[in-house]
């Protein structure tokens, strides 16, 4: 049974100029201590994904459809009083910006603290010790002296450590990292990445690991999913996905790829821009920058489908009709 | 700490003295204090006299500096009007006012603060919108048609407050206080409700709006994400955040309140500093309005001073050392 | 052509977030017909009052204390009643708000104009001017505007003779007023100021040799309209009530041109004796005037840009 299923999701954003679908029937699964990447450009839906699972979306963004299933059960229709216990406990989440994300007023010791203590029956100075060992497994330097320290004196390196502490604390069986490194300068942000993947592989925790940086998936997921204008284009075990791209959208993104080690913000391989919300055009919504368009891909928009690899791919090259491989190469 | 308050006093001293000089300023240039004391007919010899007597014909500075020596030992010299010492006049107001406004700054707080998390918690409730629409009726009423208003329910149609004066005072020292007889009491409810209501609904509007913002933030976000309760988050997390900026705002309405005082005094007849400051103004008697200047100006010292401390104890930041971006 | 320019603006204005944001709240279009109406009211009240309350000549001692029109000892031709004196109250409120109006504009036009200066020459020349000048608005900061007011009120009382005071005393209310609010319009331009001057384009108009107060003007300025109108509607409120504090305590506005604050007070003269009418109707017309004002104020505030405050 896979630890989490997503299926059919679908986030909508009322606005005054008609309803914004930011998430469209997305679907994916993540099996226990699994890392699964989750690649896109900016405004492709992978953070509000991330964000719909733990339901925190900002409102007036609400789920509109689809389910969220942990460990066989329904978390996307419960109380809120009843995700309480799902959030930290069942799922941790790491934001994108340490230096935003700790309270500034209350001490990293009493961060952990509070959260142990909600989720576990710890007492006190059992707590304290735990917050401790977390530190110093987060690799905080001097961590018995650093507890009562305040975010304010540390580094964003090393706060970024500290949520991932408080992430990991209650023992999540998933963790949900949206974008944990790109706040962080370049030259830690690979040991923050090394050290999150080291921690959930001995605690058995998996990842769902959202980023627009394809060097980091590369180096780290199981598997990939990508994700163009709300909607997954791709998904599949991580080299097929890298070395043998089945949806055209992916092919231009890993061309896009240098160094592993270097941090990647454009894809300049592709033509144009990802569409807006508001107007996404019909059809495949790639078609428009689509170097293999055809027919049909103006009018009717694709789903996942199998692919001739292990991969899954939204795109009508993949169509079992007759005839629309050749029909794609002739356009 | 102790570094801490000493830089906080050095920052006070320009303030001080810049307020100094526009007091002495008024004192030295505006209007003629020398015709004003010495009445209708005098002669020359006498006016000299009297000039060499105030000191008015030394150097600008050295004026300035037994100016500033007498003020430091509360020297102000007579009023024009009343032909007293002023120091003696704001003495005998002074308990007054000042029990009148810390009663009016605690109702504003005590109702103001709980008011602002509600609506900043629930800001759809029935309950916020009703308390949104009383605090913009509050900010637009005018203090003194409250106290108007207040007047014409409660003394004259209802008949059961006094609407002037402090009822009976109990002399404790040189101080006079209210808080002691029931009619002392009975006087104090309307014009400290007066007087309060302004800064309640600004100190209701500034905590819901910084409650909104910080509700806003990461670190709630985050903590939200870690499945703390709904109680930690927003009255741990949350509405500690919003005590920096509120406890600015507040300390400075605090400071507004003793001269809002001004106008609650006149509308009851409360025989306050402001009574006599707005006399002092009416009348152009300006050693009275000097030194009422001077003394606001050390109460706002006194009190940036509190609201600095109790940075220090809320915002760890502080503590480092270096201030990050403080109030706004 | 300039005609269907203006007409595409009106088009695209009909179309912005603003005004859509302005008809879906009834509030707000309520509060913009009330102070519209009433500034209608108060422009044209030498032509609309039904009486004119400064004219001795109809003024009918025998009329003073009449009650409301509809109360059983009304008079019909005295709609709100009358005073004191036999003024019609209804016309008083109409002239005593044209005062209230006018004081209020003319000192937030002030307020602004020094302010914006002060902020613009803060931003641009930085250093040890920029540092004076915040340091003068902090102090300023530190006192209640309506002390601020007073002071300076009293200031001028007292360096001017009786007589010259009496026929510039609206211009003195103006002043004292004005220069007790000059400081949000400073930190607000001058913020926008120091973020704008060092953007490529100014540097390229330095470059090229336009003088600063040109760059400050074409550029800098535009950007901070905005907020700056914003902050002005929410001070007309403000400067409405200031002046009617100031008139109520008897250091505004001369008894021969009586505002609002002015009438509130003679009002307040005969509470005891019950002729509430007198002090409570242009009270009532004080409160919703700076209702509505504040309403327009704080929805223009969060339409333009919910981060201002």
């Amino acid at each position: 049974m896979p630890l989490l299923e997503v299926k059919n999701l679908r986030v909508e954003f009322p606005t005054r100029r008609g309803t914004l679908t930011a998430v469209d029937d997305v679907s994916f699964h993540i099996d226990p201590g699994e890392v699964l990447g989750v690649v896109g450009e900016s405004g492709a839906g992978k953070s509000i994904t991330g964000a719909a699972i733990i339901r925190l979306i900002e409102p007036p963004g609400r789920i509109a459809g689809g389910q969220v299933i942990l460990n066989g059960r329904r978390i996307d229709n419960i109380p809120l009083d009843e995700m309480r216990h799902v959030r930290g406990k069942q799922i941790g989440a790491i934001f994108q910006d340490p230096l935003t994300t700790l309270n500034p007023l209350y001490s990293i010791g009493r961060q952990l603290v509070e959260t142990m203590q909600t989720h576990l029956a710890l007492s006190d100075r059992e707590a304290r010790a735990r917050a401790i060992r977390w530190l110093e497994e987060v690799g905080i330097p001097g961590a018995a002296q650093r507890v009562d320290a305040y975010p304010h004196q540390f580094s964003g390196g090393m706060r970024q450590r500290v949520v991932i502490a408080l992430a990991l604390c209650a023992e999540p069986n998933l963790v949900i990292a949206d974008e944990p490194t790109t706040a962080l300068d370049v030259s830690i942000q690979a040991q923050v990445i090394a050290l999150l993947k080291r921690l959930c592989r001995e605690h058995g925790t998996a990842i769902m690991l959202v980023t627009h940086d394809m060097g980091v998936i590369a180096e780290t997921a199981d598997r990939v999913a990508v994700m163009y204008a709300g909607r997954i284009a791709e998904i599949g075990p991580v080299r097929d996905v890298v070395k043998h791209a089945r949806h055209p959208y992916t092919e231009g993104l890993m061309g896009s790829i240098p160094a592993l080690t270097h941090k990647v913000a454009r894809l300049t391989q592709i033509e144009g821009a990802m569409p807006r919300l508001t107007d996404i055009p019909p059809g495949c919504a790639f078609h428009p920058r689509c170097p293999k368009v055809f027919e049909r891909c103006r009018v009717e928009r694709p789903d996942l489908m199998p692919t001739d690899g292990p991969n899954l791919a939204a795109c009508w090259l993949h169509a079992p009709a007759r005839g629309a491989r050749e029909v794609g190469h002739a356009a | 700490m102790f570094a801490f308050i000493v830089s906080r006093l050095l920052q006070a001293i320009p303030v001080m003295l810049t307020v100094s000089l526009i007091s002495f300023s008024m004192f030295a240039y505006v209007g003629d204090p020398v015709a004003i004391m010495l009445g209708q007919d005098y002669t020359e010899a006498q006016r000299a006299a009297l000039v060499r007597e105030l000191g008015l014909d030394r150097p600008f500075y050295v004026q300035f500096v037994v100016f500033l020596q007498n003020a430091a030992q509360g020297e102000f010299g007579l009023s024009y009007r009343l032909a007293r010492p002023v120091a003696d006049l704001i003495l005998e107001r002074m308990p007054a006012t000042l029990e009148l406004s810390f009663t009016a700054a605690c109702l504003a707080l005590v109702v103001g603060v709980p008011m602002g998390v509600y609506t900043g918690l629930y800001r759809d409730s029935w309950l916020s919108r009703f308390f949104l629409t009383i605090s913009l009726i509050g900010v637009s009423l005018p203090t003194f048609l409250i106290g108007i208003l207040l007047i014409l329910v409660f003394a004259v149609i209802l008949g059961v407050l006094p609407s002037f004066g402090r009822g009976e005072t109990v002399a404790i020292g040189w101080w006079t206080t209210g808080f002691l007889t029931a009619s002392g009491l009975k006087a104090l409810i309307l014009p400290s409700i007066t007087l309060g209501m302004f800064q309640m609904t600004l100190i209701m509007r500034l905590v819901r709006s910084e409650m909104l913002e910080v509700l806003r933030t990461d670190y709630i976000k985050f903590a939200r994400a870690r499945g703390l309760s709904n109680r930690a988050v927003h009255f741990g997390h949350a509405l500690k955040n919003t005590l920096v900026p509120v406890i600015t705002i507040t300390g400075l309405q605090l400071g507004a309140i003793i001269a809002f005082a001004i106008v609650t005094e006149t509308v009851f007849q409360w025989p306050g500093m402001g009574l006599l400051f707005i006399q002092a103004v009416a009348n152009a008697d300006i050693p009275i309005m000097a030194a009422y200047l001077l003394l606001i100006a050390l109460l706002f010292v006194v009190i940036n001073l509190i609201v600095d401390l109790l940075y220090y104890a809320v915002d760890p930041r502080l503590r480092g050392g270096l201030r990050a971006a403080g109030g706004r | 052509m300039s005609a269907s320019a203006s007409a595409g603006g009106l088009a695209r204005f009909l179309d912005s977030d603003l005004w859509y944001s302005f008809t879906r709240s009834p509030v707000v279009v309520l509060s913009a017909v009330v102070a519209l109406s009433m500034i209608g009211a108060a422009i044209l009240a030498p032509w609309i009052a039904p009486h004119d309350p400064f004219n001795l000549a109809t003024l009918d001692l025998l009329d003073a204390f009449t009650p409301p029109a509809w109360d059983a000892e009304g008079d019909p031709r005295y709609l709100l009643g009358t005073d004191d004196q036999g003024r019609d109250v209804l016309s008083t409120i109409m002239h005593g708000a044209r005062i209230s109006l006018f004081v209020g504009f003319c000192s937030v036009v002030f307020a602004m104009t020094l302010g914006v200066t002060i902020g613009l020459i803060a931003g641009y020349v930085g250093g040890t001017t920029d540092a004076v000048l915040m340091r003068i608005a902090d102090i300023k900061l530190t006192f209640p505007a309506i002390l601020i007011a007073l002071l300076v009120d009293g200031l001028v009382r007292a360096a001017l003779p009786r007589e010259l005071h009496d026929r510039i005393a609206l211009w003195v209310v103006i002043f004292a007023i004005g220069i007790s609010n000059w400081v949000p319009f400073a930190r607000t331009v001058r913020g926008s100021t120091m973020v704008e001057k060092n953007k490529e384009y100014v540097m390229a108009a330095r470059v090229i040799g336009l003088s600063s107060a040109r760059i400050m003007r074409s550029h800098v300025l535009p950007n901070v309209m905005g907020p700056v109108l914003v902050i002005a509607t929410l001070q007309l409120g403000f400067a409405i009530l200031a002046e009617a504090t100031l008139s109520f305590l008897g250091v505004g506005v001369p008894p021969t041109q009586p505002s609002l604050g002015t009438l509130i007070r003679i009002g307040n003269d005969f509470l005891f004796s019950g002729e509430w009418w007198i002090t409570v109707f242009p009270g009532m017309t004080l409160a919703v005037m700076v209702l509505s004002v504040n309403l327009l104020g704080d929805w223009l505030r969060d339409a333009l840009n919910p981060k201002l405050r």
